[in-house]
């Protein structure tokens, strides 16, 4: 059967001033006027450059850059790449809250946004009038509402509360309402960014299961953006990955998050098979301690690529001002879902820290390395100052990804889905 | 084949649309949209307050008190032969109408940022729902002006109504489209330039002065009254005066130039604010 497409995007780019609009902005627009009079391009447009956060440049940016894809009827689309790579702004010049600055789109149908629930909610008003008021918001009339309310009150599970100001609602039935309008849109392509961060858990599968039966059941399309690698992984067919404002992968939702998971280039500058992350551009060069850069091992081989119950070794590199003191150095360890899995320190390990030399190697040593996962891991290290009496965390600059092994020698590897863990068991049977 | 499935393409994204591309067929398909943010606007207005929509009564009451107490008493200024109750009410209810409408739909784009930054729909609806919500609040006063020039009707001849009455729904449209036009051009620029905020929260009052709320047209010094006549409010509470009331100056010409600016303001306003609605995102 033929593909129906149903979003076209063509060469899509946006332009963004970087730093304060403000100061300036009338000159740069006066400047603006004086060329386009004159027939000339916008001066400031060819100052745009790629979408490099750590890089110095320009004050224009380009967030996206040449962006073509194609969508067809019924896909479930998940979009990924790290912050900054213009997952939101493609979203919004899809939801058409911004205009791009070149290019264009054309879609079949309406084309509703879920970016973050509850917007246009009044708390003064009660949960029924709210369900009207953000369904037309989204585009819904008066007529479609009402045919859904029932549908929608039920599935957020509030109707004792429904005639209540929503001011009164706990944050998860807020939560719920404002999903249930959104998720009883009948809009033909439906855009959903990060709504599922919020809500217990369950509320969370219902979320799920409600997307999930919106395409699979009514045929609707669904852009969806999250970095829940597992919601992700389980409601999308397919996957576009972006990176520094162009897509770098598009292509079946498994193919996309192992590309993904393996790439890890938006932190420290690495030679990425062997491990190392050259820190040095990212200390504060005022602070006594510098951190200057990490290395990974396994097994005793320098790689980013570590093997579930192998030996695993990290080593920070650091130089002190003379005179000062390092108190404590840690490690949080966090999976792609930013959930943070271990904490090593020295403190906690009840080591004390020599502080005689200028320079050194901190190094943290598992003979037997018991993360269990198949995902991309994130260490964020922080070390304390005697002196100054405060401690410096460093977010997301080292990366690792891991393998998983057949850790009991079974020939049966257990499933990433119940095991972050794995123990040393010993069976007996009486 | 191919051509056929691009007439199918219904939603089209680009850069710069033209300048006088207006979806106006858009705008009435979120007609209901309209209508709930009117009554949002209306409802929320008085939520826990303890007299409720009685405030729409105070605001015009004690700010007529007010300028009868310091212009008419204290500072002895001519109300045109009117009793002065009668005649600041009257200029209140119009100009509270034109100033709230005017300064709200200023802040279309800044109040609203969270909204607009999330979800698309035509942006005008919200500067209308203002309109409108504010309309119902002028009818509610408009009542009140009418219980006491009733009151003075039958109590003194000073009050002469005429078949100029008719007027008044073009007086209430004039007046809407001022506050519309003015405050969609006032809030997309403000969106670059903040400036425009502070100037317009002190400019509404000053220009208060500038129109004959509390000094009728008649009673203003010659050499300075054209630049009151330059301000296109003038006529309307001129006209509303002399319709309700039998004083004040009325003329056709007078009233035609309130109109065309109205028109033109309007008409600017929504092209302003069509093509900033696009990209103020970027700039808020």
């Amino acid at each position: 059967m033929e593909k129906n497409i149903i979003i076209h995007a063509e060469n899509i780019s946006k332009l963004y001033r970087l730093g304060e609009v403000g100061t300036g902005t009338l000159s740069h627009d006066l400047n603006r006027w004086w060329h386009r009079i004159r027939g000339k391009n916008d001066p400031y447009l060819r100052l745009g450059q790629e979408n490099k956060r750590d890089a110095k440049g320009d004050e224009y940016v380009w967030a996206l850059k040449d962006i073509n894809f194609e969508i067809a009827q019924g896909d479930v689309v998940g979009i990924i790449g790290r912050n900054g790579a213009g997952k939101s702004t493609l979203l919004k010049i899809l939801s058409r809250v911004t205009k791009p600055t070149t290019g264009s789109i054309s879609a079949k149908g309406r084309i509703a946004s879920l970016l973050e629930v509850g917007t246009g909610f009044h708390p003064e008003l009660t949960g029924r009038d709210n369900i009207f008021l953000n369904g037309a918001i989204l585009g819904m009339t008066k007529h479609e509402i009402k045919r859904k309310f029932d549908e929608i009150v039920d599935f957020a599970g509030v109707e004792r509360y429904i005639d209540t100001p929503v001011k009164r609602y706990s944050s998860g039935m807020y939560v719920r309402l404002a999903f249930g309008v959104a998720a009883h849109l009948e809009p033909e392509i439906l855009i959903v960014d990060e709504v599922l961060a919020v809500g217990d858990a369950e509320f969370q599968k219902k979320a799920l299961g409600k997307m999930k039966s919106v395409s699979q059941n009514d045929g609707r399309t669904v852009l969806f953006v999250s970095h829940n690698m597992a919601s992700i992984a389980s409601l999308c067919n397919k996957g576009i990955y972006m990176q520094n404002g162009g897509i770098k992968f598009e292509g079946d939702i498994d193919d996309t998050i192992r590309l993904y998971n393996k790439s890890a280039t938006s932190g420290a500058k690495t030679s990425e098979e062997d491990g190392f992350y050259d820190l040095t551009d990212f200390n504060d060069k005022s602070l006594n301690i510098q951190v200057t850069g990490a290395q990974l091992f396994c097994d005793g081989v320098k790689t980013n690529t570590l093997v579930t119950g192998s030996k695993v070794a990290f080593e920070f590199r650091y130089t002190l001002n003379r005179g000062s003191k390092m108190r404590e150095f840690g490690i949080m360890v966090k999976n792609s879902q930013e959930e943070f899995v271990f904490e090593v320190d020295t403190n906690h390990l009840g080591q004390k820290i020599q502080n005689n030399e200028t320079n050194g190697v901190i190094r943290f040593e598992f003979p037997e390395f018991r993360l269990f996962g198949n995902e991309e891991y994130i260490i964020d290290f922080y070390f304390g100052d005697v002196e100054l009496r405060r401690s410096y965390l460093y977010k997301d600059l080292v990366r690792f990804n891991l393998v998983m092994t057949d850790v009991y020698n079974s020939g049966k590897i257990l499933q990433a889905k119940y095991n972050k863990f794995y123990q040393d068991v010993l069976f007996s049977q009486d | 084949m191919k051509a056929q499935a691009i007439q199918k393409w219904d939603t089209q994204i680009k850069p710069e649309s033209g300048i006088f591309e207006i979806n106006l067929g858009e705008l009435w398909q979120y007609r209901d949209l309209l209508w709930l943010l009117v009554r949002r606007d209306f409802v929320a207005f008085y939520k826990q307050t303890i007299l409720g929509p009685i405030w729409f009564f105070i605001q015009p009451l004690l700010t007529t008190l007010t300028f009868m107490i310091v212009f008419s008493r204290m500072a002895k200024l001519s109300t045109d032969g009117l009793p002065p109750m009668l005649f600041y009410l009257s200029g209140v209810t119009c100009w509270m109408y034109f100033s709230e409408s005017f300064t709200k739909t200023s802040d279309t784009f800044i109040a609203n940022a969270n909204i607009f930054g999330k979800v698309y729909f035509p942006r005008l609806v919200i500067p209308l729902s203002i309109v409108i919500s504010n309309l119902i609040r002028f009818g509610i006063q408009f009542c009140l002006f009418l219980a006491v020039w009733l009151f003075y009707m039958i109590g003194t001849d000073k009050i002469h109504p005429n078949i100029y009455v008719l007027l008044l729904p073009l007086l209430v449209l004039l007046m809407a489209g001022l506050a519309l036009g003015l405050g969609i051009i006032f809030s997309s620029l403000t969106t670059k330039y903040r400036d425009l905020r502070f100037l317009l929260a002190f400019g509404v009052q000053l220009l208060m002065f500038a129109t004959p709320v509390i000094l009728p047209l008649s009673a203003m010094n010659k050499t300075y009254s054209w630049i009151i006549k330059l301000n296109p409010i003038t006529p309307i509470i001129e006209t509303f005066r002399y319709m309700f009331l039998g004083t004040g100056t009325f003329s056709w010409t007078q009233l035609g130039y309130s109109t065309i600016v109205t028109i033109v303001l309007v008409m600017v306003g929504i092209l302003v604010f069509n093509k900033v609605e696009k990209s103020f995102m970027d700039t808020v």
